[in-house]
């Protein structure tokens, strides 16, 4: 099987350095591939819209960056980063210790709180005692995951991981789940469709635990590119500093998302 | 899909190797070198997860297999009816069988199964009927839904594989049963049933096989088999390579099983005349 | 809310707010990635199966491997399999050569991931349709004096098609069916788009049915012209059954 993939693998060298020019200037952002409303979620048209992608062209622009927008599978993200499908991660993804030994992060550039969202007139408080014997949906490989593991898990709450957000908020809408737990604007985010106010209602903030849920949200960069993460950083700054970043986050919230 | 292509696609009893086949000099070389590289996985990737994970894994290989079981027989089960009606039954019973088996074979079984848990399943919830009967805590879980995709899918390739043998059965062995003075229905138990299941079966260890492959599917909409647990292997550990050659080597054993049990299961079949 | 979007057509429209231009983009590059799938696999095939049959004992066994190892394992774990560890390897590849990591586009990644699988397929079928080829005809050639690669083109490969064609036309359709599963590394196909349609504007069931149709029509469009060439590969053959 090796021998034949080697074959194949100079066949499509010579169809690729043939057909698809590899442009060295352009980087590719990592968003996941799914609709992840107020910060990344393709429109009617196929265009990817949200606060995030306000970011990142603000972002790159300010650091004189080629960036193109490139969805990757959510579950697959990381390893798509380090095997260099994709050159960074701008996608609302957290900044933790437990990822931080296998990629790098930028500093962050917003945090906000998580939260709990459940079927109205349901008795559901954001602990382990009032969620006790409750479905809670939670998206795969997120802080929010991570926290229900280690606190909501052991004390009988039944979690169910879901690839993306959307099904969760989905599933909890068609009565599967008794609860979802989030970040907390995506969640009132959803609050705000037709489904989400026809169902649920906020149910509060989770207790804080700076060590699952991190410092907040980061550029996801693979190790060792120091360069380009002094770069990101420097941007980051710059736009906090001139007023792009308010500017724009005007437009999706009314108070400031960068957290202190 | 013909016999053939089943075999193309799935891995089939006419393709496990003989014992002795295994010792000729350059395949003793060859399993060397495998050896040795097996050696190197072991030694210079890393595993220290592996007996974390064992408990789940076991677990979620006896829910592939009982996704693939259960769905297998009540697949068949439907397969009967519907290659059956697509030989003699009336037009009104033929065309929704060929439609039904056509629409489910043109289409990807991914699709299916989201329509089913997604489309279906975001619609039941909003008629309170069904919200209060004894039927919802089930689609409330998401087995049921896999159940169903699976099932459906089965019995539509299945159920033309039973087209052609209910149909390739000799017109005479049929004509002799009336002849004995059978009924309609003595002759179908007696002799028309059981000679098409004997025509289908070797097909059936290669749909069996398919099936198989078709399971890790259902871990898309949360049910909890191999598949699942191997991702989050992968999502905890942020490995790649590693948990997917895992996967990859589960697979194989259990093709590797199914093929031995049907070919045994066959070999104590009388295959005379068939 | 579930009648109202069950029949609200207009998310289907092609132009913005309809989702239908997105949805007929993924179908696009659904059909794109099946037939350079399908073509990679078909070249595959072609040495896979030469291989196999007139082979050195150890390509034969190499390629029995390679065989063994897809028609045994889910298409689901082959495709993240060779969409994660293929591309990387393919670029190591590339860097011994010299030649230098390329940017591997999501369609390639597609087209390569599709057509390692359909490659063992179609190694099997390709195999069976040349055993199927009456070998007094292959003699004859070779009598004539014919070269190997002669025999190849004007008498194997012209005989075999006809015993062939099922089988390859089955693969096809595999092939535009399998494309789905790269909905689940992220590759915008039709599958992942309808998701993204669905998902944004909850109208589940009327996107999965409506891409269900567009398989299906796709589906039944290729069983037409498979018809047409399977008459056309058969012309001279004894009418059977």
């Amino acid at each position: 099987m090796k021998k034949a993939l080697k074959v194949l693998a100079v066949a499509t060298a010579i169809a690729v350095s043939g057909g698809v020019a590899a442009s060295a200037e352009a980087l590719k952002v990592g968003v996941a591939a799914e609709p992840y409303p107020p910060f990344t979620a393709p429109d009617a048209s196929g265009k990817w819209e949200g606060w995030e992608v306000e970011f990142m062209n603000a972002m790159c622009a300010e650091a004189k960056l080629e960036c193109v927008l490139t969805p990757v599978a959510w579950d697959g993200i990381i390893p798509a980063l380090t095997s260099k499908k994709i050159d960074m991660i701008i996608s609302s993804m957290s900044i933790t210790d437990e990822r931080l030994k296998t990629i790098d992060f930028s500093d962050k550039y917003y945090n906000t709180p998580t939260g709990i969202i459940g079927t109205k007139g349901v008795d559901i408080k954001p602990t382990p005692e009032g969620l006790n014997g409750k479905a809670l949906g939670v998206q795969v490989s997120t802080v929010h995951q991570a926290y229900a593991a280690k606190h909501f898990a052991p004390a009988g709450v039944d979690v169910k991981e879901y690839q993306t957000q959307d099904e969760a908020n989905n599933d909890l809408a068609a009565g599967r789940l008794d609860a979802v737990q989030a970040d907390a604007i995506a969640l009132k985010a959803f609050l705000a469709t037709d489904q989400g106010k026809e169902c649920c209602d906020y149910k509060g903030d989770v207790a804080e635990d700076v060590a699952v849920i991190g410092p907040g949200v980061g550029v996801g960069l693979r190790k060792g590119e120091t360069e380009l993460k002094d770069k990101v950083n420097t941007a980051i700054k710059a736009i906090r500093d001139n007023g792009t970043y308010d500017t724009f986050s005007k437009k999706y919230f009314d108070f400031d998302i960068y957290g202190d | 899909m013909t016999n053939e292509t089943t075999h193309a696609v799935a891995f089939t009893p006419e393709d496990l190797p003989t014992a002795r086949s295994f010792f000729v000099p350059h395949r003793i070389v060859m399993m060397l070198v495998f050896a040795a590289f097996v050696v190197a996985v072991a030694v210079f990737m890393r595993w220290d997860w592996l007996p974390r994970y064992l408990p789940r894994l076991g677990w979620g290989i006896l829910v592939s297999l009982v996704m693939l079981f259960s769905t297998a027989i009540l697949g068949f089960l439907l397969a009967v009816p519907i290659g059956l009606v697509q030989v003699t039954g009336p037009w009104f019973l033929k065309l929704p069988a060929k439609v039904f088996c056509t629409v489910i074979r043109g289409t990807p079984l991914l699709l299916q199964l989201w329509l089913l848990y997604y489309g279906l399943g975001s619609l039941f919830p909003q008629f309170p009927a069904i919200r209060q009967s004894f039927l919802w805590p089930y689609l409330r879980e998401a087995w049921p839904y896999g159940v169903a995709a699976l099932t459906v899918s089965f019995a539509a390739y299945e159920g033309e594989v039973m087209r052609g043998a209910f149909a390739g059965v000799p017109p005479g062995e049929l004509e002799a049963a009336k002849a004995y003075g059978m009924g309609r229905w003595t002759m179908f138990r007696r002799i028309w049933l059981p000679r098409a299941i004997h025509r289908a079966l070797p097909t059936l260890n290669g749909e069996t096989v398919l099936q198989l492959k078709s399971t890790p599917l259902v871990a898309t909409v949360t049910v909890v088999d191999v598949y699942a647990v191997i991702s989050k292997v992968r999502q905890e550990t942020f490995l790649t390579y590693e948990p997917l050659l895992l996967l990859a080597l589960i697979y194989m054993c259990l093709t590797g099983i199914l093929v031995v049990a049907f070919r045994t299961f066959e070999n104590r079949i009388p295959t005379r005349g068939a | 809310m579930a009648a109202d979007s069950l029949i609200n057509w207009g998310l289907l429209s092609l132009n913005a707010p309809g989702w239908g231009g997105v949805l007929l983009q993924g179908f696009f590059n659904s059909i794109q990635i099946a037939v350079g799938g399908f073509t990679l696999g078909l070249a595959l095939g072609i040495g896979g199966a030469f291989g196999k049959l007139y082979g050195g004992p150890v390509l034969r066994d190499l390629l029995e491997c390679y065989t063994t190892v897809v028609r045994a394992v889910p298409e689901l774990v082959l495709i993240l399999l060779l969409y994660y560890a293929g591309t990387d390897l393919l670029n190591q590849v590339l860097a011994l050569f010299a030649i230098g990591p390329v940017d591997i586009s999501g369609l390639m990644a597609g087209i390569f991931v599709i057509g390692v699988v359909q490659g063992a397929y179609s190694t099997e079928v390709l195999r069976g349709a040349i055993k199927a080829v009456p070998a007094g005809q292959i003699e004859a050639a070779r009598a004539y004096g014919m070269s190997p690669t002669k025999v190849l083109r004007r008498i194997t490969l012209p005989a075999m098609l006809p015993y062939a064609i099922p089988g390859l036309s089955n693969l096809w359709l595999i092939a535009t069916k399998d494309t789905a599963l790269l909905a689940v590394v992220g590759f915008s196909e039709l599958t992942l788009v309808t998701r993204q349609a669905a998902g944004t504007t909850k109208a589940y069931l009327l996107f999965f049915l409506a891409a269900g149709a567009l398989y299906l029509a796709l589906t039944l469009v290729s069983n037409v012209f498979i018809g047409m060439l399977e008459r056309h590969a058969r012309r001279g053959f004894a009418v059977q059954r």
